[in-house]
């Protein structure tokens, strides 16, 4: 990655860069946000079951909630590697834009590229796994999902990916800042959410 | 030879091709560059493996300068 500013930063002055130690704790304070969505669903399930076994049936749904809140936060942040929604008419243009983001990349990558549909990229701050609508950055078990695109509906999918990719490579840091963070979390969780295919973009060690 | 390539709605469109030695060439590829540098593209070039760099003026030696629209956080 390069040590030049990404120049996108200059539009959201107000956010801290991103940087290790700012990662520890977006990631620490994701968790005790899943963590006070869960702990009161299922303190209430068993206290209820306890107070009166023919509340099972109510400490179930209890336990359905802390089950699926953080599913709902995962859903959100593997949202960022699903693929929009391919324009049949631009089927050439998608495949000239294929053509140069596998240009960018090494030959492992684009092998990873052709079957899982998106680019894994070393950096500093972990391993990015980048998509057409955000990238999921892997640290240790924990995955960062951010949301990022190109405002223009008219390029083609893997011409959104290059576009990230090429910010990513100039200024990783900026790249973390200028997204939004859809969620951060266990990395099963993110890659239960994704389409089969996609998985084995996650299993980076 | 150089090229200066658009990423746009065909996949990408070569803008200008060129060789250092050719003074016509580079002109026009600088001409070329700074148009689009005006309607808000950022020029990308590779600095190596996993490494980009934004130029503000055409890198002549490079082999491929490569132009972005800013992006956003969604």
């Amino acid at each position: 990655m390069s040590a030049q500013a990404l120049p996108e930063t200059a539009a959201v002055p107000w956010r801290t860069r991103v940087d290790g130690a700012r990662l520890r704790q977006r990631g620490a304070l994701w968790t005790a946000t899943t963590a006070a969505h869960v702990v009161p669903f299922v303190a209430a399930g068993v206290l209820l079951v306890v107070l009166q076994p023919l509340a099972a049936a109510v400490t179930v749904i209890a336990f359905a909630h802390a089950w699926v809140i953080p599913e709902l936060y995962a859903a959100r942040g593997a949202n960022v590697l699903r693929p929009v929604r391919r324009d049949p008419r631009a089927a050439t243009a998608h495949t000239t834009a294929l053509g140069l983001l596998a240009d960018l990349v090494d030959h492992a990558a684009r092998d990873r590229l052709a079957t899982t549909g998106l680019v894994v990229e070393p950096g500093r701050l972990g391993t990015w796994v980048v998509g057409e609508r955000g990238a999921v950055l892997l640290r240790g078990r924990r995955a960062f999902c951010y949301c990022v695109g190109v405002p223009d509906p008219t390029l083609p999918p893997a011409d959104r990916t290059a576009h990230l990719l090429l910010a990513l490579r100039a200024d990783e840091q900026g790249f973390a800042t200028v997204a939004n963070l859809a969620f951060a979390g266990a990395r099963w969780r993110v890659r239960r959410r994704l389409a089969p295919a996609m998985r084995p973009a996650l299993r980076i060690p | 030879m150089s090229r200066l390539v658009r990423m746009d709605r065909t996949g990408h469109t070569t803008l200008a091709e060129w060789s250092p030695d050719s003074p016509e060439a580079v002109e026009a590829a600088v001409q070329a560059f700074r148009a689009e540098l005006d309607r808000g593209y950022f020029a990308m070039v590779s600095t190596g493996p996993g490494h980009a760099d934004h130029v503000t003026e055409l890198p002549v030696d490079a082999e491929l300068v490569i132009l972005r629209l800013p992006i956003v956080g969604g």
